[in-house]
């Protein structure tokens, strides 16, 4: 037992990856249990997230070493770390708990949504590849396996995207989402490059011991910007992002959302956690804000006219993930003021990364949702649906909440985190923090729209026969619909017990650094 | 400056292989961009592992005294190398199911999303 816990960080990759190049072998001899060993792996690796998560929060940063005859020190030649390391600290146990949540629901909602389609077996192994993906991006302490991982994430997210074909389109929306993400992995690998030639070491705790203000590391800090902007989906890189969401099959949509938000996570530690004060936290803290305003407006504004109803949620994931851009990017630029850190940085902090994990669950939600009536109706359309609400009562119900939560309604999650980023964006600019509130305003509108649409009217002819969809695709949003209202009743004791770790552990840059360095260097 | 070659060559390369994937309409051609794009970051990582008189880093039969080119970013080339086939593959398997549906590989005519 102790044997098992002791490795967790490492059952976190290997219980997936191991799974995914199982299922192929069971669906050809044993195809009955297929579905049931899904579930089953999908578990194990999110009871695992869960398991290393709650330690990290406990007991703090979590180090374990590959290879090594002690896992958790890291420091074994002369200084330098040389093997490949996982550093999971507070913000990477946030993200790995979000991941696993949304993951486990999702398996949930696909076994029964899936069941009608061909080519089960890769479509499972594909997805349990990006989880590991996931996994990984968000617990790894070394440059390059970062780089790794989100070359999995990427490859394997392409070719869900566009595992139903639709006539071409599902492809045509995955070659564009490849194509961006491939050129901006080379970004990341060539940022890597820089770092390592002049440090000689691809540790992100002694890169960012070491880390100074040169030209080179310049480059690579925009380089890296760029990439992971890309792969976060937010403005001026976003026009992948709504083709790829829009076509992809909808349980997997809502785990992109996810895989996504892992290049945000990449993008927050190399900010805060690699380059910390050694940059122009001001300048660059600013640019972060333009692209998450930018992102907030053009999101909201693209989402508005849209007629398809997947494409107008790909929008609005386009538009909050400017939230969580904007709360972050104040924290940054007050980053060198340790009184304004104090007054409204580190609520700014919190509110933006609180924003991560509740826009995984109530975009979830809303996609898994949304799936269920293309499900049963097989439209996609805003004027052709109409009068579910009669035969969809749970989707019904699910969709609603999901709406309320993103357009920021209390008692929902997106409430909570919402008003967390106004009240300290205000207390840093009035300005930024009213078009905050505007984009809300839209969202909600555009929500209402939705919903009216879809739900409300009288019965339609054509839908007279629509049925609820099967209990394991309503098991799978009863799921994040728990989370949603919990994490919108109880905020504090969330943002207590895992938000402010993850700020705390991100605007420390000193504590990732001796956690894997020791205090000797 | 001869030392200094292999990294203009590298700008050179990531220079072109921009310019194709952002002016060039025919998808395969966008592909081979970012081959191009792929060869130029492992030229670069292996550039930056190079040392003057540098030897294969085996340390069992290396002679005393000797220097050695530096293996991690060798490994690294590697890693690069393979995932690079795997996109590249994907990448062309998927035009081909566009030609297929759609008939043409040019990215301009891929609208059906936007309808």
């Amino acid at each position: 037992m102790n044997l098992l816990l002791d490795n967790l960080p490492a059952l976190l990759i290997a219980v997936p990856l191991l799974g995914a190049f199982l299922v192929p072998v069971i669906g050809r001899f044993l195809p009955k249990i297929r579905d049931a060993w899904i579930i089953l792996v999908s578990f194990l690796a999110s009871l695992a997230a869960v398991i290393t998560a709650a330690a990290v929060f406990l007991k703090g940063t979590l180090v374990y070493v590959f290879g090594a005859a002690a896992v958790s020190s890291a420091a074994d030649s002369g200084g330098i770390p040389f093997r490949i390391i996982f550093t999971i600290d507070g913000f990477g146990a946030f993200m790995l708990l979000s991941a696993a949540i949304v993951s486990f629901a999702v398996v949930l909602y696909l076994v029964a949504s899936q069941k009608e389609r061909s080519g089960k077996s890769e479509f499972y192994a594909l997805y349990l590849l990006l989880t590991a993906g996931i996994f990984g991006m968000v617990s790894t302490g070394d440059l390059f396996n970062f780089f790794v991982f989100l070359e999995i994430n990427t490859l394997a997210g392409a070719a869900l995207v566009s595992y139903h074909r639709k006539g071409g389109i599902a492809v045509e929306g995955a070659i564009k989402y490849l194509i961006v993400n491939t050129v901006g992995g080379l970004m990341v690998l060539f940022s890597i490059g820089l770092l390592y030639a002049q440090y000689n070491s691809l540790n992100m705790a002694f890169l960012a011991s070491q880390m100074t203000w040169t030209t080179l590391n310049i480059v690579a800090l925009v380089l890296f910007i760029t990439a992971l902007g890309m792969k976060a989906g937010a403005v001026p890189f976003h026009f992948a992002t709504p083709d790829a969401y829009s076509v992809a099959p909808s349980g997997i949509t809502a785990v992109m959302v996810v895989a996504s938000q892992a290049g945000l996570y990449g993008l927050f530690r190399v900010l805060f956690t690699l380059y910390g004060g050694s940059i122009n936290t001001v300048t660059i803290g600013w640019v972060i804000i333009i692209l998450g305003i930018l992102s907030m407006v053009i999101g909201v504004t693209m989402a508005l006219p849209q007629k398809d109803i997947k494409r107008l949620l790909a929008y609005h994931a386009v538009s909050q993930t400017g939230y969580m851009l904007l709360g972050v990017g104040v924290a940054f630029a007050v980053l060198g003021d340790p009184a304004a850190t104090a007054a409204f940085g580190q609520t700014a902090m919190e509110g933006g990364l609180f924003h991560i994990i509740n826009h995984a669950l109530y975009k979830g939600l809303l996609f898994l949702a949304v799936g269920a009536v293309i499900y049963r109706t097989g439209v996609w359309s805003l004027n052709k649906l109409g009068g579910l609400g009669h035969n969809m009562k749970w989707t019904m119900v699910f969709f609603l909440i999901g709406a309320l939560a993103i357009a920021g309604i209390p008692p929902f999650n997106g409430f909570a985190s919402k008003l967390m980023i106004y009240e300290s964006v205000f207390a840093f600019n009035p300005a930024l923090s009213i078009i905050a509130m505007v984009v809300s305003i839209l969202t909600l509108a555009s929500f209402m729209k939705v919903f009216h649409s879809v739900f409300m009217g009288p019965r339609l002819p054509e839908y007279e026969n629509v049925k609820e969809v099967p209990k394991l695709m309503i098991a799978g949003m009863i799921i994040l619909t728990i989370f949603v209202i919990g994490f919108g009743l109880v905020p504090d004791l969330v943002v207590d017990s895992i938000v402010s770790p993850a700020a705390a552990a991100l605007l420390n840059q000193g504590s990732y650094i001796t956690a894997v360095l020791g205090g000797g260097l | 400056m001869i030392a200094n070659l292999p990294f203009i060559a590298i700008a050179l390369l990531i220079g072109i292989a921009f310019a194709i994937i952002l002016l060039k309409k025919n998808m395969i051609k966008m592909v081979m961009g970012i081959g191009i794009m792929e060869s130029a970051v492992n030229l670069f990582l292996i550039t930056i592992g190079y040392r003057e008189e540098g030897i294969a880093p085996i340390f069992t039969s290396a002679p005393e005294g000797s220097v050695m080119v530096l293996p991690t970013v060798q490994a690294l080339t590697l890693t690069n190398i393979v995932i690079g086939v795997a996109a590249t593959a994907l990448m062309i398997s998927m035009i081909m199911i566009i030609y297929k549906k759609y008939g043409t590989i040019n990215s301009d005519k891929m609208r059906r999303l936007k309808e």
